[in-house]
Formats: C-alpha cells, sequence, structure tokens
C-alpha cells in the first residue's frame, strides 16, 4: 500500500495551531506517511511540531463557515487544535489523518520505516538476554536452571523461547504442567531474593475446574521452590469468590488439600477493562476546565484511579513482605497472568531490589517481566484514554505499573538512578513510538515480525550517553536496602507528570529541576578540582620529602 | 501546680493511631506546662512532651477491659491515644488537663514560665528583629502621600490598632475620627500595603456601620483621601471578602457594606471568603478524615470534598489578598487580628476560634508548590510557625491587639519567636532559593483560573505526626547537605590553591605543612542516606497476622510519636515533642551521621514500624 493514496491534500497554509499555555502560532501543515508536521513561519522562533499518526488516539473536526478545525486527542494526553482554512482541504486531511493514525497493519508501523541518524553503540534487542541474567543467578545458587522447553512457542506462545525454572523438573514435567495452567504459562522463576534465598515465581491460574482436577508436576515444581519444613504464599489477584467462579470455566486455584505448604491470599486487583474505563474518567476530570474545587474532587474520586493505585501497590508490598519478611517464597497469579501478575512481580522486584531502580536494571526489568514475559502490549495500548471505540483489549495495565513506581519513586527521591521524564517517556513509547521494542504482544510475535532485524530497540536509543543524561535523578545515591512505600491515601498524589502535563505550567518546576542539578553538578565540579589538588600536593610533598636528606 | 491532681500515672499505654497492635506502655507525667509520656523499657526510655497550651481537646472514652482510654487532640495535628489502668486515675488526669490547658490568665501561659536563658539584651534583640516601621520604610512610606498619624496614640480612636498608623497625608484627625466612628469596632481605613513602582497601594479596615441607609462624610472623605494618595489611579477598588449574602445580612444588624452612590469613584467587589464558622468547621471535617483508621482512598477523597477545606484555600488565593512575602507581623499581629479569640489559648467562647492563620500559611505552601524557587524558606518554616501559634511559648502571638500586648509588657516578659527562628535560619532555607534567581524576581503569577489540581492536600502539616505517611527521603534536607558540603570544599579548594602556590615557591623550603586531609569517606557520608524507615514494612494485610512466623514488628521504636532524648537536643530544643517531625526526616535523609551504604543487611533490629494501612 502506498500512504501517498491517503494524503489527498499533504499540504496547508496559514493554519493556526492552538496549544494550552501557548499562544496560537500561524504556520504550513504537512502530511507524511508517518508525521503530522507543522512549521511555523516565523522567522524569529521556528517552532516544528512533529507528530506521529500513531500517537493519534482521536479526532474531531468542525465548521464555522469555511474555516475548519481540527481538534487531535493523543495518546500521550495532548490535545492540540488545528484551523485549517478551506473545507476540502480540513476534510481531506481530517480523513488522511483518521485513516494514518488507525493502520491495521504492523507492518506498516513507522517503526518499519524510521532509519536512526545515530550510531548504534550496543544493540538493545540482545541487551538484556534471559541467559545473562541467568548466569548471574547461577553465582549465588544452583537450585535453577535455564530451560528451552519452549524453543518454539509450542509449550506456552505468550512466552519466550527460554524460561528459568527449579533444577529439579524436567522438561517432560513442564510440558504436563503447562497443560494444567492457562493458556500454558506454567510457573516460571520471576525473581530470586539473594538474602533470603526465597523466590518469587508466577504463572497463570491452573486449570482446575469443578471437578477439582489436580497435577502432581504442578505441585512438585512450585513446592521445589520451599525450604523443609516451611510454607509459601500465592498471591492471587482476584477475589476469592471471583477464582471459585472461574472453576465453572475450566480455571481454578490452589487448593489447600493438594498444596498444603501453600497459604493463599486474595489480592484484588482490577481487570484490565475496568481499568481502562476509570484511565478515561480520570483524563476527563484531568481536562475539566471548569473552575470548581468540589467537582473536581468528586471526579477524582469517581474515577477510581488512585484507588487501583493503591490496590496494586498493596499487593506488590504484600508479595514483598513475605518474600523478605516471612522468609516465604511466593507465587503471584491472576487469570491468564499477563497484567495483574505482572504488575505485582515488577513492583515487588522495585521494592525489593535495589538493582531494578537503577537505570539499567529497570530497563531489564521491563523486559524481563513485560516484554519477554507476554504482557499484550499491543492490544493494551491500542488506543488510550481518548478512544471512543469500544473495543475491549485496551487498558493501561502498564501505565498503571509505571505510575507505581513514580509513587514509590516519590517516596524514596533519592533513591532512584532515574528520573521521572524516564518514566514518562517509556509510557510516551508503549503508546506510539519510532521504535520496535513495544509492537507486538509476545516473544513470538516479535520473532515473527522479526523486530529485532528490522527496526530499532528503544534501549539502542536510550542508553546512548547524550539521552541517558536526560533520564538521571541528580539526587541518587545508591540504596541496598528494601524500600517500603506508604499506601495510604495521604501518601499517594495524582501524577501530574502524565496527567496534567498538558494542562499545568511547568516553567516553574522544570526552573526547580534545573536548580537541583546545578547545585549538584557544581558540588562534584568542586569535589573534583579538590581532589585535583589534593593529589598535586600530595605529590609535591612526596617530592620534598625525598629531596629533603 | 494546685490543679494537677495526679502528678503520675504507671504502666500507661500509648496506642498507635493507625496500628492498634504496637502499643508502648511507660509512665504518664502532668507538669505544670507539659504532659509527659516515658515509655518503659531499658535502652531507649523514649519520651513525648506535649505542651499543655497545643491540646485542643480531651476526649474520656467509655472504660474496657483493658483501662480507660484517654484521647488528647493537639492543636498541631498530634493526636494522643493514652489508655490509663484505673478508671479513677484516667477522671484524675482528664479533670487536671482540662483546667491546665484551660489556663484563665495570660501569667498561666508557658511564655511567662520558659526561658532559653538569653540575657536581657539578646530579649531585646529579639523583639527588634522585625520592625514594622523599618517594613513601612522599606515599602517606601512615609512619603508625599503617605503619613504616620499619632491619631491613635493612647489607643484612644482604636483599641485593637496599633498607636502609629499610615494613613493618606490628606486626612486630618478629624476625617480618621469621623471615619473610625463609623466602622466595626472603630477600625478605620489604614495602610497595609504600599508599593514603590507605581503608588499602588492596599488598606484595610473593618465593615462600615451603614445598615440599611446611614452614611457618614467623614468616612467618605477618607476614602477619597486613599483614592488621590495614588495620583495615578481614577478610582478605588472596595474588596468586600464576605460571600455578598452574609454582607447583605449584616445590615440587618446596622453594619453592612459600603454604597457604591455615596463613595465616588469606587468599585465594589465581593469575594466570598466563608466566615469563621464555616472554616472552622471546614477544617474539623478535614481533621476528622486525616484521623480515619487506614480509609480507602474514595473515603479520603471523599472526605476532603466533603469538609470544602480547599475549596476555601482556592477561595482565598482567588482573592490575592496574598503578596508574596511573609507580611505576618505587619498584617496579622500589629492590626489586631483577634490572635486570642481565635486561636483559643485562653479560656473562652469556643465559637470565637478560628483557623485564619492556618489557611494564611496553607496558602503560602500551595504557593511554593507552584513556585518552589520563590521563597527563602522552607515548608518546615511554616510548620514551626504554625506550632509556635499555639505553643505560647512566645509572646508574639498572644493577645488580641498591640494595646494588650503593652499592657502585659509581653516585650520584657517573653521571648520573641523570630529571634528563636533567626537562631535557628539554616534549618528554615530552601535549598533552591536563588536571590538573583527569576522567580524571585517581582511579583508571582499563581495560576488561579483553571487549575483546581493544582490545589493539594498537604499532608506534612496536617498528618505531620504519622511520618508513615510522609516521603522517606527529604530532598530539601538532601540538597541543604549538598550546599553545605559545597561551603566546605570552596574553602578547601582555596586553601588547597594557597597552600599549592606556597608549596611551589618554596619548593626546597622545610615548611612542610601537615596535609589537612579530610576523610573524604566520612564527609560522603553527610548524604548517603539512613533508611532505617524506608526499611519498614507496614501491614499490607491482615492475612499475615494468623499466620505463625517472626513478626516484624519486634523491638520496634515508632517515631511518629516518640521523641528520643536525643531528639531532645537536637537543632531545636525547644520544639520539645514537636522536633521529632524534622528529626524523623533527618533520620532517612542525608544528615544522619551513622551515614548508609554499610548498613547491615540484617536490618529488623532497628526498624522503626509506623503502620499505615489497610484492612485486607
Amino acid at each position: 500500500m502506498e500512504f501517498a493514496e491517503l494524503i489527498k491534500t499533504p499540504r496547508a497554509d496559514n493554519v493556526v495551531l492552538h496549544c494550552p499555555f501557548h499562544l496560537p502560532v500561524e504556520g504550513t501543515l504537512c502530511l507524511t506517511g508517518h508525521h503530522l508536521i507543522f512549521s511555523s513561519r516565523r522567522q524569529d522562533n521556528a517552532e516544528e511540531l512533529w507528530l506521529l499518526h500513531s500517537n493519534i488516539d482521536s479526532i474531531e473536526k468542525r465548521f464555522v463557515g469555511s474555516l475548519g478545525t481540527i481538534v487531535i486527542k493523543c495518546k500521550d494526553l495532548r490535545i492540540i487544535q488545528l484551523d485549517i482554512p478551506g473545507m476540502e482541504e480540513c476534510l481531506n486531511i481530517a480523513s488522511s489523518i483518521e485513516a494514518l493514525s488507525t493502520l491495521d497493519s504492523v507492518t506498516l508501523m513507522y517503526p518499519f520505516f524510521y532509519r536512526p541518524m545515530f550510531e548504534v553503540l550496543q544493540d538493545g534487542w540482545s541487551s538484556f538476554l534471559l541467559e545473562q541474567e541467568f548466569e548471574l543467578l547461577s553465582s549465588v545458587t544452583n537450585e535453577w536452571r535455564l530451560s528451552c522447553v519452549n524453543k518454539e512457542f509450542s509449550v506456552c506462545p505468550s512466552y519466550p523461547a527460554v524460561v528459568i525454572v527449579p533444577k529439579c523438573i524436567d522438561d517432560d514435567a513442564l510440558r504436563k504442567v503447562a497443560l494444567f495452567r492457562h493458556g500454558g504459562r506454567f510457573p516460571v522463576l520471576s525473581y530470586y531474593h539473594k538474602k533470603n534465598g526465597m523466590a518469587m515465581l508466577r504463572s497463570s491460574q491452573p486449570l482446575t475446574g469443578t471437578n477439582g482436577r489436580r497435577c502432581k508436576e504442578d505441585e512438585k515444581l512450585i513446592n521445589a521452590t520451599l525450604r523443609s519444613g516451611r510454607r509459601g504464599f500465592v498471591i492471587d489477584t482476584r477475589p476469592l469468590a471471583v477464582a471459585q467462579q472461574a472453576r465453572a470455566k475450566g480455571g481454578g486455584f490452589e487448593q489447600e488439600v493438594h498444596y498444603p505448604q501453600w497459604r493463599r491470599i486474595h489480592k484484588y486487583i482490577e481487570r484490565f477493562n475496568i481499568l481502562q474505563e476509570s484511565f478515561i474518567k480520570l483524563v476527563e476530570a484531568c481536562n475539566d476546565q471548569s473552575h470548581n474545587m468540589d467537582r473536581w474532587l468528586s471526579k477524582l474520586e469517581a474515577s477510581n484511579w488512585l484507588t487501583h493505585i493503591k490496590e496494586l501497590l498493596t499487593a506488590a508490598c504484600l508479595a514483598a513482605q513475605c518474600i523478605d519478611r516471612e522468609s516465604a517464597s511466593v507465587l503471584v497469579h491472576g487469570s491468564e497472568g499477563t497484567d495483574s501478575t505482572l504488575q505485582v512481580t515488577s513492583l515487588a522486584q522495585i521494592i525489593l531490589d535495589p538493582r531494578c531502580r537503577t537505570i539499567h536494571g529497570f530497563q531489564a526489568l521491563i523486559v524481563r517481566e513485560w516484554l519477554q514475559a507476554g504482557h499484550p502490549f499491543q492490544q493494551r495500548c491500542a488506543q488510550s484514554a481518548y478512544s471512543n471505540s469500544k473495543q475491549k483489549w485496551e487498558a493501561p495495565v502498564f501505565l498503571l505499573f509505571l505510575e507505581c513506581v513514580w509513587q514509590i519513586h516519590r517516596q524514596f527521591p533519592c533513591s532512584f538512578e532515574f528520573n521521572e521524564q524516564f518514566l514518562i517517556t517509556l509510557f510516551e513509547h508503549a503508546y506510539a513510538s519510532q521504535f520496535g521494542t513495544f509492537l507486538g504482544n509476545n516473544e513470538n510475535e516479535r520473532a515473527k515480525l522479526k523486530l529485532p532485524q528490522k527496526t530499532m530497540s528503544l534501549w539502542s536509543w536510550v542508553n546512548r550517553p547524550e539521552e541517558l543524561s536526560r533520564f538521571q535523578n541528580p539526587l541518587y545515591e545508591a540504596n541496598s536496602l528494601v524500600i517500603w512505600p506508604s499506601v495510604a491515601p495521604q501518601s499517594l498524589q495524582l501524577w501530574e507528570g502524565v496527567f496534567l502535563r498538558w494542562n499545568r505550567p511547568s516553567k516553574f518546576l522544570e526552573e526547580a529541576e534545573a536548580e537541583r542539578i546545578k547545585i549538584i553538578k557544581y558540588n562534584k565540579e568542586l569535589q573534583a578540582k579538590v581532589n585535583v589538588l589534593r593529589r598535586q600536593l600530595a605529590e609535591l610533598e612526596a617530592d620534598g620529602e625525598v629531596q629533603e636528606p | 501546680m494546685e490543679h494537677i491532681r495526679m502528678p503520675k500515672v504507671e504502666n500507661v499505654r500509648l496506642l498507635d493511631r493507625l496500628s492498634s497492635r504496637r502499643a508502648v506502655v511507660g509512665t504518664l507525667y502532668l507538669t505544670a506546662t507539659h504532659v509527659i509520656f516515658v515509655e518503659n523499657g531499658s535502652e531507649t526510655r523514649k519520651e513525648t512532651w506535649v505542651l499543655h497550651s497545643q491540646i485542643s481537646s480531651i476526649e474520656k472514652q467509655a472504660t474496657t477491659a483493658t483501662g480507660c482510654p484517654l484521647l488528647i487532640r493537639c492543636k498541631n495535628f498530634q493526636v494522643i491515644q493514652l489508655v490509663i489502668p484505673q478508671e479513677r486515675d484516667c477522671h484524675d488526669v482528664y479533670i487536671s488537663l482540662i483546667r491546665l490547658t484551660r489556663p484563665v490568665k495570660y501569667e498561666e501561659l508557658y511564655c511567662f514560665s520558659f526561658n532559653p536563658k538569653l540575657d536581657k539584651e539578646e530579649r531585646e534583640q529579639g523583639w527588634k528583629l522585625v520592625d514594622l516601621n523599618e517594613e513601612y520604610n522599606r515599602m517606601g512610606v512615609p512619603n508625599n502621600y503617605w503619613q504616620i498619624s499619632d491619631v491613635n496614640r493612647d489607643y484612644g480612636v482604636c483599641d485593637s490598632y496599633p498607636t502609629e498608623v499610615y494613613v493618606p497625608k490628606s486626612a486630618t484627625a478629624h476625617i480618621i475620627v469621623g471615619s473610625s466612628k463609623f466602622r466595626s469596632r472603630r477600625r478605620f481605613p489604614a495602610l497595609s500595603y504600599y508599593c514603590k513602582g507605581n503608588n499602588a497601594s492596599i488598606c484595610r479596615s473593618s465593615q462600615p456601620l451603614s445598615g440599611f441607609s446611614a452614611r457618614c462624610l467623614e468616612d467618605e472623605q477618607m476614602l477619597q483621601a486613599i483614592r488621590k494618595a495614588n495620583p495615578g489611579s481614577d478610582f478605588i477598588y472596595v474588596v468586600d471578602t464576605r460571600p455578598k449574602l452574609n454582607a447583605m445580612a449584616n445590615r440587618a444588624a446596622g453594619k453592612g457594606y459600603e454604597n457604591e452612590d455615596n463613595y465616588s469613584n469606587i468599585k465594589f467587589q465581593f469575594i466570598g471568603i466563608e466566615n469563621i464558622h464555616v472554616m472552622r468547621n471546614s477544617l474539623q471535617k478535614m481533621l476528622e478524615v486525616c484521623e480515619l483508621k487506614s480509609p480507602s482512598m474514595s473515603d479520603f477523597l471523599w472526605g476532603l470534598e466533603n469538609s470544602g477545606w480547599l475549596k476555601h484555600i482556592k477561595a482565598i488565593m482567588d482573592a490575592g489578598i496574598f503578596i508574596a512575602k511573609v507580611l505576618i507581623e505587619k498584617d496579622w499581629v500589629s492590626f489586631g487580628h483577634k490572635f486570642n479569640h481565635r486561636y483559643g489559648n485562653l479560656d473562652g467562647d469556643p465559637k470565637e476560634i478560628s483557623p485564619v492563620i492556618d489557611q494564611f500559611i496553607e496558602c503560602v505552601w500551595q504557593l511554593m508548590e507552584q513556585f518552589p524557587c520563590a521563597f527563602e524558606f522552607n515548608e518546615r518554616f511554616l510548620i514551626h510557625i504554625q506550632h509556635h501559634i499555639y505553643s505560647c511559648q512566645f509572646g508574639n502571638f498572644l493577645c488580641n491587639s498591640q494595646k494588650e500586648r503593652r499592657e502585659l509588657k509581653i516585650k520584657e516578659r517573653t521571648y520573641s519567636l523570630w529571634a528563636h527562628l533567626w537562631k535557628n535560619r539554616a534549618d528554615y532555607l530552601n535549598p533552591l532559593y536563588r536571590s538573583d534567581h527569576s522567580q524571585t524576581q517581582g511579583t508571582l503569577h499563581p495560576q488561579i483560573a483553571p487549575c483546581n489540581f493544582l490545589y493539594k492536600f498537604w499532608s506534612g502539616m496536617y498528618n505531620r505526626f504519622e511520618k508513615g505517611l510522609h516521603p522517606r527521603q527529604s530532598v530539601t534536607d538532601y540538597l541543604m547537605a549538598v550546599k553545605e558540603e559545597t561551603l566546605q570544599l570552596e574553602e578547601e579548594l582555596e586553601a588547597l590553591q594557597e597552600r599549592l602556590a606556597n608549596l611551589q615557591k618554596s619548593q626546597s623550603g622545610n615548611n612542610k605543612v601537615k596535609s589537612r586531609q579530610q576523610d573524604r569517606s566520612k564527609q560522603f557520608g553527610l548524604y548517603s542516606s539512613n533508611n532505617s524507615l524506608a526499611n519498614t514494612p507496614q501491614e499490607y494485610s491482615n492475612d499475615l497476622k494468623s499466620f505463625p512466623s517472626r513478626s516484624p514488628s519486634q523491638g520496634d521504636e515508632d517515631s511518629a510519636l516518640i521523641l528520643t532524648q536525643d531528639n531532645l537536643k537536637s537543632s531545636d530544643p525547644d520544639l520539645s515533642a514537636n522536633s521529632d517531625q524534622e528529626s524523623g526526616v533527618e533520620d532517612l535523609s542525608c544528615r544522619s551521621p551513622s551515614g548508609g551504604g554499610c548498613l547491615p543487611s540484617e536490618d529488623s533490629g532497628k526498624d522503626s514500624d509506623e503502620a499505615v494501612f489497610l484492612a485486607g
């Protein structure tokens, strides 16, 4: 398909761009296959806006006389307005944007066309291999092994080709366990707590059905992670009633009789479609321009967004507490094991593992616990909060995770190597990107799309020194401890950096951040200077002593 | 002392507000000035000190099998729950406290017995720190348009105004006196703020006694004089801070508002800030929300909305009354804000108490959140001022007017808070403030219009004693430590350069200076964080309780309420039990002497285990 077919009016002059907190600008609008480009004509301050079509969530058009207006609502929650003279031009442009922003074939997406202007220092596609992760693990324990049972993605289509499992469980057993778990997602290692040797596993629900089916291999697999005489915890992300209902559809939960060493805790985390509704309501509240404080607070409350944040953080803290404080192994699952399960396991690692709070470690966490673990990014991030389509696969599951990380970051502002901007950047790229990282729903699909060969990895770009410096937290001091966040309502705040990003003046906050960076930079420069002088002085003094006798 | 029926009670339990599991047993003492709880236990013997003047209410609850609960709520938003074994003891403590917290004479207040061991000169110096006339001189008055009037020299015109008042030059004593007779409590229009740049001014007064039709020629002349004092302007705005309905209702009582027909060239505007009774109820409702045990997100947000507190804060901000400098001394104290009535330091009519100053302080905080570089002081400064308004430890906020303060010889008999704050000013600095920063130049333009969401709940103030709810690492403290180290580095750099130059000059000389190597690792320790609080899990699930396990809460310290002896010795001993909120932050932030980095992985022993949360 040629993009040109979809672009009847590639260019319009005398277009006026309206953005919040900016004066309207007049300029020229251009449409290309993947971008909407607006450039102002003002010589003094040539502004350009490049918007990926895939970032456009919805558009609205209206006319006053022959002046058309298009309101573009983006997946990163930004809203812009374009006034386009000429009804025909406006209609053409609107329909082009509509078509180009809803291309149904993945291979037509921008990452397949994007040619980076930078030199790749390290290929992000091979920066985070599970084999490397396993090597690290092997240096502290020999109770685990790397299994290639899913080499062809045949045992579990949403798992990666290699997984880490208890050493004493062979591939044949894994195949049997896969048949006992929803979607073949048998329990695999998510995190190993070096401090006490406890493990966090994740899986999907067991397929016990109404007649209480059991699977000896499944029991053996998860029991293999327990110390003798100790119990473990199963954290089920559904309420008990839902788990019980699931049996009617062939699903279920681990029953005490068959798993006597495990204690089940139900910690309800909302299903993805409910999260999407909540997301839409919250963004609506944030865009409400009325002057009424009561209305704002009740809309914020009615969106339930912060309730979801609190529930999720609580579940993650509980999982971390079981591992660190109760010295127990933990198995986390909900139904499919691709959404709430991953939210809990990845957040628990942020709390427990200092490595996950570094820039590189956090990337590794996202690759391991989200991309390789088969979170269906393409389905979940197809649309954002302005979508009016009633498709039921979209959900801000990953955004909710990022916000929880932000909430912990806010409570421990010196314990993370990355800054808020890094989290916002990940949110943006999950929804629309020039990079192939978040395309596809699992490793299987990514392999079929040949993403590593045909697209650039986000990590190749992020890890360039120039970019990396933008994402560094100037206050970072490595903190080797477990960090326990507060989940009380008073401690949780709306993530303004995402939800109010386009609706608030950011100048003063940016100035404050610049000031913080400046203070610390100056301190470090002084330190370096002092160190140099000290060395010089020491050398001179040593020379003096040598000469003296 | 005759009011203390029960100076000491043993085996009292101090409950943790957020978790009933974490009660501590200790001894309760009543002194003339404080309630003190000393925890049993050989090692720590932690102490909680509460000034009687901070106590806002005492509630004796129904006796249970474990004893008689006593709930003490403080004006600085601390809440203390005690359980006293014997009902009789509890009653005695209750009766004693009721009396102790409601002094009938000024002389019973703590500031008359508080002695920070300063000599007379230092005390006088302290009272001179904030000089009203200097403030007015800074603004550029007196000048061609404004002068000091001595019309109120013996408080003869208005007893709640100071003796020296700035008025327009053209306002004669006759006009002033005439105008004062037409104003509620004789508070005639007087200068509050003068803007050198454009001659604009802010004056304030009480409502006119206009009733439905009364008028007063002198009052009309007074407003004319004010208008003429700004030659650049043809009219003046009269801003009425009440909702219009309230102002209209007041006419029936012979009061009311200026009739635009009688005053030439005025523009009238109502702002709609609710009265003190509404505000008091609103704060009360919000504090109830803060006190909820493990509230859900909805409980919290719904309660916050229902209290209307943020709505009132926004209304006040919208009014734009506040200028970006702290003018507390001038605007609030000298001009007869009814401190005693509003803050209930003495026993009196509870209906007269209102959180107006709390709201002012919060408004400043809300501005600080929007303009992080614009204020020289930090959040702690505001919290400590709020604390001392109620502590009665310093004389500044006593009495209702300058007249009363002079009669009581406050300046001779008590100490000034400003001197105290000035002494510890390093603790109150905003590290982001630079006098040459763009945010510190000229007027701030806060985002008023559509930005409801910019007004946030201030947990640092209203939940200040629940440290578990606050960020565990303080950016402010971290940056302050960095800046302090930067200063040291600057000095060291200079010294090193000098020595290097000397050494190079006299390479062969004998002046081998002993190396002034400092222990760098120690300096770095300055801001590696001690995360003892960080390292404390909370009750994330009730399910774990029944499970036999190593309880994480063994031997915990709860620094949310408790003050250790060490903390008492911290930079601000006078804050007594209340400095813990800062030292708690310091515990985790950079300035802890124990340093971070090297903390053992086995950490359960040194936890402070403040609970937050939730029912399963």
